[in-house]
């Protein structure tokens, strides 16, 4: 079943200039997709777009079969979450929990129920023990796992991070990338991960490059990866192994095209070796 | 100007339920000339350090100085000295310091205030200049400025800095703080939240002020690669102390003490550390460019 | 990480810092209740032996309690200059002349020195007691407080609710601009500004390059609070459950008591007995 499914959608700003224009896309259930684009390629509309934050000019959105329109608007926020790039401007409360809470407190849960859905998705992210402490000395990937925990709390069925990690450190992004994983393979949740870091994409199903609004690449990360020409003129570039590989290829080095640098020290020690065997 | 701290110590609410101590002797040189690194988690004392580098946080111990005056020498006084700068000392001009050394944040488009890109990028001109500076005079530099970080000057002196691109932005920011020509110019995680394209026009941008314009460049940075690809020197910063400062060939080549400090290595090193554990030892520096080389001279085509 | 800390919570555990804070806020109701009720010293004695209880029970350093005086320390002997100038009385309290100084309007009499007495030590007890709940609540207990005391009002169409998420954000983002206003002050200041130096219109000037950088980061961060709430499915107050709930215990039970035999105490004593020695 198509989760999210896009048909023919354009949505400017009114500064002008179309920043999604005429987009078919679609994520299904349990799917992990890496959306790719440079600064102001659109990513973050595509995003708003999934949940109604934005209202498409033109076409029609459908999550779950049913169209998006003004009067669906909570069960549509209740299936399809977002976590958003700032770690400090998503938090309306002080402590863990309280945030957790919101999302759940606004569609009315009962407060048993609260505690349980606290407790599910403090435990999703990996931060149950921090459950009663102050947001504000958490760190940056804490921050965030504690707003994919709100978001979580309200059971969605796709999850869209909207460059959540763009501004946490490596250790950061670490823990929200394996946090994404995890819930895309044991909660079934489908993923929908906004991204310029090229390695994150890797993990994903399928990986889709925007460009100015319109989709310009679709496929698997490593096929996409193998369009390195492309790549570039869309202002993205390869993953860095990717480039090695490229290099030593080039090089005249019998590698192939892998993402996974065990794998590319193993081809290297193959060739190695049988140079000098 | 060359930059020496010896046994620094900055605690933050000291005496306070609060306290943090943020920086634990450290004892850390950048020589004059060097594109210099600076590692570490957020916290680890990295951000502390660098703030010290133009006064913008003192020293505590310079404010008990003359109390302490007879021990002036004594082997346990902290040293931190730029160039001629002795920020030790309570009388030091503090200003002359801040335009020897610029500083550009984290995110330094979130600092942009004024009409006009125009007046933005003086604003660090007018406040060092012992004279009144004449209009022309200040366009000239503001000029020179812009062009030497890749804005056009005439397309953009007149627009709001709020419209340019994001990238743009950033470039308007660093204009702002170069415009005074600081000697050593600091960056906190220049190139954060920019697309790869971005990132690899930033860091060019910032060897070619390194060649033109600031002799010493120090960037903090989360980003290994980074610093392989672009550092002559980098310090690693763990727990409010500086357990490393060394060349990226050697320092990278201690993979297994950094993964175990939680921080990462580059790529290059992970393979390379891969290949060593298949009996083949690789040396480099680290770099794309020269891994890649070092790789093929040992088994590419003959 | 650099001012992890706000307002003056002291961070202990104990008797006091346990309470319901809705009872503690009550009983500091009270508390200024009784020291205005009492008309003299022994009243006033009551409530002083209360609150030394209350900074015994609380753990906070007695040191600290009294440094929360200072700040008001130069209030407080103005006022009480004030009174005692323009206090006029012919009571007498001791063997004594009744005026002992008299010029123009200004005099020093037995009755002023007795009232002015008198009026410090209301303030001094007022301060403390204030200053007591904040050092043994934190804000946001404070708030939730605030807000389950206020519920009633609910029934008047007062908007508890937006009331309290409007406390409980500013709460959240509090730490945050002091550490943007650091930011960017550092940043301004690495450029040569000088916010030390000058005539006001110039100090004044000099902050506006602080000024706008906050505002514009100030209404970016409520962008995307604004979105990361609808996200979560916000729509108001209605409908809305709550997961937090404060619960009475033993303790309240006893500030209860406690607040209740104060009050009762010093109305007695007023009652009983004569103005004001």
């Amino acid at each position: 079943m198509k989760a999210i499914e896009f048909r023919d959608v354009s949505f400017s700003y009114k500064k002008g200039g179309f920043a999604i224009s005429h987009l078919n896309f679609s994520v299904e259930e349990g799917e992990f997709v890496a959306v790719l684009g440079h600064n102001g390629s659109g990513k973050s509309t595509l995003a708003r777009l999934c949940n109604g934050l934005l209202t498409p000019k033109a076409g029609k959105i459908f999550v779950y079969g049913e169209e998006v329109t003004d009067k669906n608007l909570f069960d549509v926020r209740k299936k399809v979450g977002i976590a958003f790039q700032n770690p400090d401007n998503q938090a309306v409360a002080s402590v863990v929990e309280d945030d957790v809470a919101f999302g759940a407190e606004n569609v009315g849960l009962p407060r048993e129920e609260i505690g349980r859905r606290i407790a599910f998705a403090l435990g999703a992210v990996g931060m149950e023990s921090y459950r009663t402490a102050t947001i504000a000395r958490l760190s940056g990937g804490q921050k965030q796992r504690v707003a994919i925990a709100g978001v979580l709390a309200l059971k969605p069925n796709v999850m869209i991070l909207d460059e959540s990690t763009a501004m946490l450190d490596p250790r950061g992004r670490r823990e929200i990338v394996d946090v994404v994983k995890k819930l895309n393979k044991e909660e079934g949740i489908a993923v929908v991960l906004i991204t310029h870091f090229m390695d994150e994409a890797l993990l994903a199903d399928r990986a889709i490059v925007l460009n100015r609004g319109e989709i310009v690449m679709t496929g698997d990360p490593a096929s996409i990866f193998e369009r390195h020409e492309e790549l570039l003129t869309y202002n993205l570039d390869l993953p860095r192994i990717g480039k090695i590989c490229k290099q030593l290829q080039a090089g005249g080095m019998a590698v192939p095209d892998t993402l996974d640098p065990e794998e590319l020290a193993e081809a290297i020690a193959r060739c190695v070796s049988s140079r000098n065997g | 100007m060359r930059i020496v701290a010896e046994r620094l110590n900055y605690t933050y609410n000291a005496n306070s339920p609060f306290a943090v101590h943020a920086l634990n002797n450290v004892s850390l040189t950048i020589e004059e000339g060097e594109f210099f690194g600076i590692i570490g988690h957020t916290g680890s004392g990295k951000s502390t350090f660098v703030q010290h580098l133009n006064g913008l946080l003192r020293l505590p111990e310079s404010k008990k100085r003359k109390r302490r005056k007879s021990k002036k020498n004594a082997p346990h006084s902290t040293i931190l000295k730029v160039g001629d700068f002795d920020l030790t000392d309570k009388k030091t001009d503090f200003r002359a310091l801040r335009k020897a050394v610029g500083m550009v944040f984290q995110y330094p488009e979130y600092q942009l205030f004024a009409e006009t890109v125009e007046e933005d990028v003086a604003f660090g001109l007018k406040n060092f200049s012992e004279k009144k500076l004449t209009k022309e005079e200040t366009a000239q530099a503001v000029r020179e400025a812009l062009e030497e970080v890749g804005l056009d000057y005439n397309a953009v002196k007149d627009k709001s800095p709020f419209d340019l691109s994001g990238g743009q932005k950033r470039r308007a920011a660093i204009a702002g703080v170069i415009v005074t020509k600081p000697e050593v110019l600091v960056l906190d995680e220049p190139a954060a939240g920019l697309d790869p394209l971005g990132k690899k026009e930033l860091m060019e941008l910032l060897h070619k002020l390194h060649r033109e314009w600031c002799k010493t460049v120090v960037i903090v940075s989360h980003d290994m690669d980074e610093i392989a690809e672009n550092c002559t020197r980098a310090a690693v910063f763990s727990e409010g102390r500086a357990v490393e400062c060394l060349p990226p060939r050697e320092l990278f080549k201690k993979t297994d003490e950094l993964l175990s400090l939680g921080l990462d290595v580059p790529l290059t090193a992970k393979i390379a550390r891969a290949l060593k554990e298949r009996g083949i030892e690789i040396d480099c520096d680290f770099t794309v460019d020269g891994f890649v080389s070092a790789v093929l001279a040992k088994g590419g085509k003959p | 990480m650099k001012d992890v800390s706000f307002g003056q919570y002291y961070p202990v555990r104990s008797f006091v810092h346990r309470a319901d804070p809705r009872l503690k806020i009550l009983f500091l109701i009270a508390f200024i209740t009784a020291i205005f009720i009492a008309k003299n010293f022994y009243g006033l004695a009551v409530c002083a032996f209360v609150l030394l209880l209350a900074i015994l029970f609380s753990r906070v350093p007695f040191l600290k309690v009294l440094r929360a005086v200072r700040g008001v320390l130069f209030l407080v002997l103005f006022t009480a200059v004030l009174n005692l100038l323009f206090r006029t009385g012919e009571k007498t309290y001791w063997d004594g002349p009744a005026v002992y100084w008299s010029w123009k309007i200004f005099s020093v009499t037995q009755e002023g020195i007795v009232e002015s007495l008198f009026l410090v030590v209301r303030l001094i007890l007022l301060v403390v007691c204030s200053s007591l709940l904040t050092y043994t609540t934190t804000p946001v207990s404070l708030t939730d407080g605030i807000e389950s005391l206020l519920t009633p009002l609910k029934w008047i169409r007062f908007p508890v609710h937006e009331l309290a998420l409007i406390m409980s954000i500013a709460l959240r983002f509090i730490p945050i601009l002091m550490d943007e206003t650091e930011r960017v002050k550092n940043a301004q200041m690495a450029r040569g500004a000088d916010f030390e130096s000058g005539n006001p219109v110039r100090r004044v000037k000099a902050v506006v390059p602080i000024l706008i950088p906050l505002l514009l980061s100030a209404f970016r961060r409520a962008d995307e609070l604004g979105d990361a709430m609808d996200a979560r499915c916000y729509s108001g107050g209605k409908k809305r459950t709550k997961y937090k709930k404060l619960r009475l215990g033993w303790r309240d039970l006893i500030v209860f008591l406690v607040g209740a035999a104060m009050v009762t105490g010093v109305v007695l004593l007023r009652i009983y007995l004569g103005w004001p020695l």
